[in-house]
């Protein structure tokens, strides 16, 4: 029989990653299993990386790890067809210790990531898959992958192999995700000079910005668009719900064409070169969409337990706090010998009673309304670009008379109910 | 028990390397370094032999600390041993230089362990000299034995090995006696997908890193840059093929016009051994 571990990590991801971590620093053995050539040579996000979760495993990691550039400005763009209403904030105190949050670029930041797992004692094993968790009398007791005497045994195995986890889903944990529970995101990176960069969005060297794209980026489906900052490169992407692309017979690509060639987005990409294209699935079902997270001998985190904000564009920070705590649930099973599903569900507990739960309650409902209720992307967008245009464009006609005109081209009194009612529930799912 | 070496080199993936357009050079940060494949190859034949016959694998590279990565990867292949020489005195080495520092870290592997067999690839992809190989051979006053595409037997009482060397048109069986150096044709074996239990032993394993002043007797002069008398005067990429003519027409007319292509340039087709 193969050699025994004390915990099995399958997907080095940053829930994976931070589990591993936690695993190895508090002298647990422990085998991190990656399916890619290399952590983070399949993993996709748009780029942002937050401080505070990340520091949680590693303090003052800024000061070593691969980061693109530190955030300053976060912008919104409401945007229709040829016009865009923007907000956002911009504040120094973002540009220095501690930090808020960074723009990353995946392939480097998890590579780094899992070498600081890897010092701590890990043992990473790449180009490997993990075909399925070996079950004996009901509990998980190791893995098999798909390599010659492929199966290791550990006393609890961690599932971070990321959305739409074949391995859970076989464990009964969750079913099928339903197009509506997940969303499709492209994106590209483009090559661009630094200086270029800096001059183009105000910033100063180490400075970075994020804008989202909300509305027409995205054709009025469901979703948004990004638009963020690296040190010589920019990453820009669309990501919309499944069930959006079906209903609209669109495909992604096309949507991020769309995107780049938008007149709001077109000149800050110009003359940059494509790098690198990138696509991936997130699972953004939210508190409704998760499945059973613990089960004896086994642990799910990160994509794989559906952790997203899809509403704050957060996932990441959610998958590091949910490997973190595992690992912590873990060393504790380890001190008393348990590794049942009663004990282990005191993760799922913590869970829950961290922000991770709290905000996946928070925003339960909101994925899945504004999916019943187009009307925020394809109709209020193009309204308050409309509203800004007439208010905003001199004239001679007085102020009073345009905002009666606007006003008026609202539409009929029962239309207002009606956005008035849709204010009202948007509130009520977002609150 | 045999003693097989094998010497590798990690060498940036020339499949997907871009070049620098001014200056002809390859950028080595646009391509990830891996094992040069003929050398996975060699690898994988010393890893076959040792279960045939009994004995053990060592690996021997030169290169710069990442380069513990390719090692990583021959024992996952199923090497046993792994030796690195690192130092900076052996950089900008040519393949005399190489054969040289490789020469003398066999010679201190040797005083603890005699070494029957030393495999290499037939060439690096970076390089396509293949002559670090022989030159190994040379310096050592061993057989080298190119081309080889398949090991028939090795008989290690007798002191002798029987090989296939692939030739112009076809291939010549050759014993030769041990120990010797073969540089090995990528047919000689399929490298498997390694097992599980390799792939744990490669994560662990830290090899044997020897510098400069670890080796014994080595003339400085003959190292790095200083000992590399090949001269670059000038590179330039091959000029990029012209695209070829588009025929068009019904079929009927294409027809025509290539049976007329072929009889304007008959001595092309004849060349090869057609009437």
């Amino acid at each position: 029989m193969s050699e025994r571990f004390d915990c099995i990590v399958v997907g080095a991801g940053p829930a994976g990653i931070a589990c591993a971590y936690e695993l190895a620093k508090g002298g647990a053995k422990v085998v991190l299993i990656e399916r890619g050539e290399y952590p983070g040579s399949k993993n996709v996000m748009g780029g942002v990386l937050y401080r505070q979760m990340m520091e949680d495993v590693i303090p003052g990691f800024y000061q070593e790890a691969p980061l693109e550039r530190p955030i300053v400005e976060q912008r919104f763009m409401m945007m229709d067809k040829e016009s865009a209403v923007t907000f956002g904030y911009k504040g120094m105190e973002w540009g220095k210790e501690p930090y808020n949050n960074f723009t990353v670029l995946r392939a480097k930041f998890d590579q780094w990531f899992a070498s600081k797992a890897v010092e701590q004692g890990a043992l990473l094993i790449n180009e490997t898959v993990v075909t399925e968790c070996i079950v004996e009398e009901g509990r998980v007791v190791g893995v098999r992958t798909d390599r010659p005497d492929g199966e290791v045994y550990a006393d609890v195995v961690v599932l971070a192999d990321g959305v739409n986890s074949l391995l859970a889903k076989s464990l009964g944990f969750h079913k099928e995700y339903r197009p509506d529970e997940v969303a499709l995101a492209t994106m590209e990176i483009l090559k661009l000079d630094k200086k270029v960069i800096e001059d183009r969005f105000n910033l100063e060297p180490n400075q970075g910005c994020t804008i989202e794209l909300f509305g027409d980026a995205t054709k009025g489906i469901l979703g948004t668009g990004f638009l963020y900052t690296n040190k010589d490169s920019l990453s820009i992407g669309v990501g919309t719900l499944l069930s959006g692309l079906i209903k609209h017979k669109i495909r992604p690509y096309e949507l991020l064409e769309y995107v780049k060639d938008h007149p709001m987005i077109r000149p800050y990409l110009q003359g940059s070169e494509q790098q690198e294209y990138l696509a991936h699935l997130i699972p953004e079902g939210g508190y409704k969409s998760m499945g059973k997270v613990v089960g004896d001998g086994v642990i799910v985190v990160g994509d794989a337990a559906q952790l997203v904000n899809a509403i704050h564009r957060e996932g990441s920070n959610l998958a590091m706090t949910s490997g973190r705590i595992a690992a912590e649930t873990i060393l504790l099973a380890m001190q008393a010998g348990d590794f049942s599903e009663a004990l282990l569900d005191r993760y799922r507990v913590k869970l829950m009673n961290s922000f991770v739960g709290q905000d996946m309650k928070k925003y339960k409902d909101s994925t899945h309304h504004f999916d019943k209720f187009p009307q925020y992307f394809d109709q209020y967008i193009p309204m308050m670009n409309r509203a800004a245009s007439q208010m905003f464009t001199v004239d001679g006609k007085s102020k009073w008379e345009k905002q009666k005109k606007i006003w008026k081209d609202i539409g009929s009194p029962r239309e207002k109910i009606k956005i008035a009612r849709d204010a009202y529930r948007a509130w009520r799912v977002m609150k | 028990m045999l003693h097989i070496i094998a010497c590798i080199k990690q060498v940036p993936d020339t499949k997907i390397i871009k070049m620098n357009p001014k200056t002809n050079t390859m950028d080595r940060a646009s391509a990830p370094a891996i094992l040069n494949p003929y050398d996975a190859h060699a690898v994988e034949e010393a890893v076959r032999i040792k279960k045939k016959y009994g004995g053990i694998v060592s690996v021997l590279t030169m290169g710069p600390p990442p380069a513990v990565k390719a090692i990583k990867k021959c024992i996952e292949i199923g090497a046993d041993e792994g030796y690195m020489i690192s130092d900076r005195r052996f950089a900008g080495a040519d393949t005399l230089a190489t054969s040289y520092a490789l020469t003398k870290a066999l010679d201190k592997i040797q005083k603890s362990r005699p070494v029957d067999l030393i495999l290499c690839g037939k060439m690096t992809i970076d390089g396509d000299t293949g002559q670090v190989g022989p030159g190994i051979a040379r310096r050592l006053d061993i057989p080298p034995l190119t081309s080889v595409k398949k090991v028939e037997s090795v008989h290690q009482e007798e002191g002798h090995i029987i090989v296939h060397r692939k030739i112009e048109d076809g291939h010549e069986v050759i014993q030769s006696t041990l120990p010797c150096l073969l540089s090995v044709e990528k047919e000689i074996n399929e490298v498997p997908y390694s097992s599980f239990p390799n792939m744990i032993k490669a994560a662990r394993y830290d090899p044997v890193i020897w510098s400069v002043d670890d080796l014994e007797d080595v003339d400085i002069k003959q190292l790095g840059l200083k000992g590399s008398p090949t001269i670059v005067a000038k590179v330039w990429a091959p000029p990029k093929p012209e695209g070829g003519k588009m025929l068009e027409g019904s079929p009927h007319d294409q027809v025509d016009q290539i049976l007329s292509v072929i009889l304007e340039k008959k001595e092309l087709f004849q060349a090869k051994g057609g009437s």
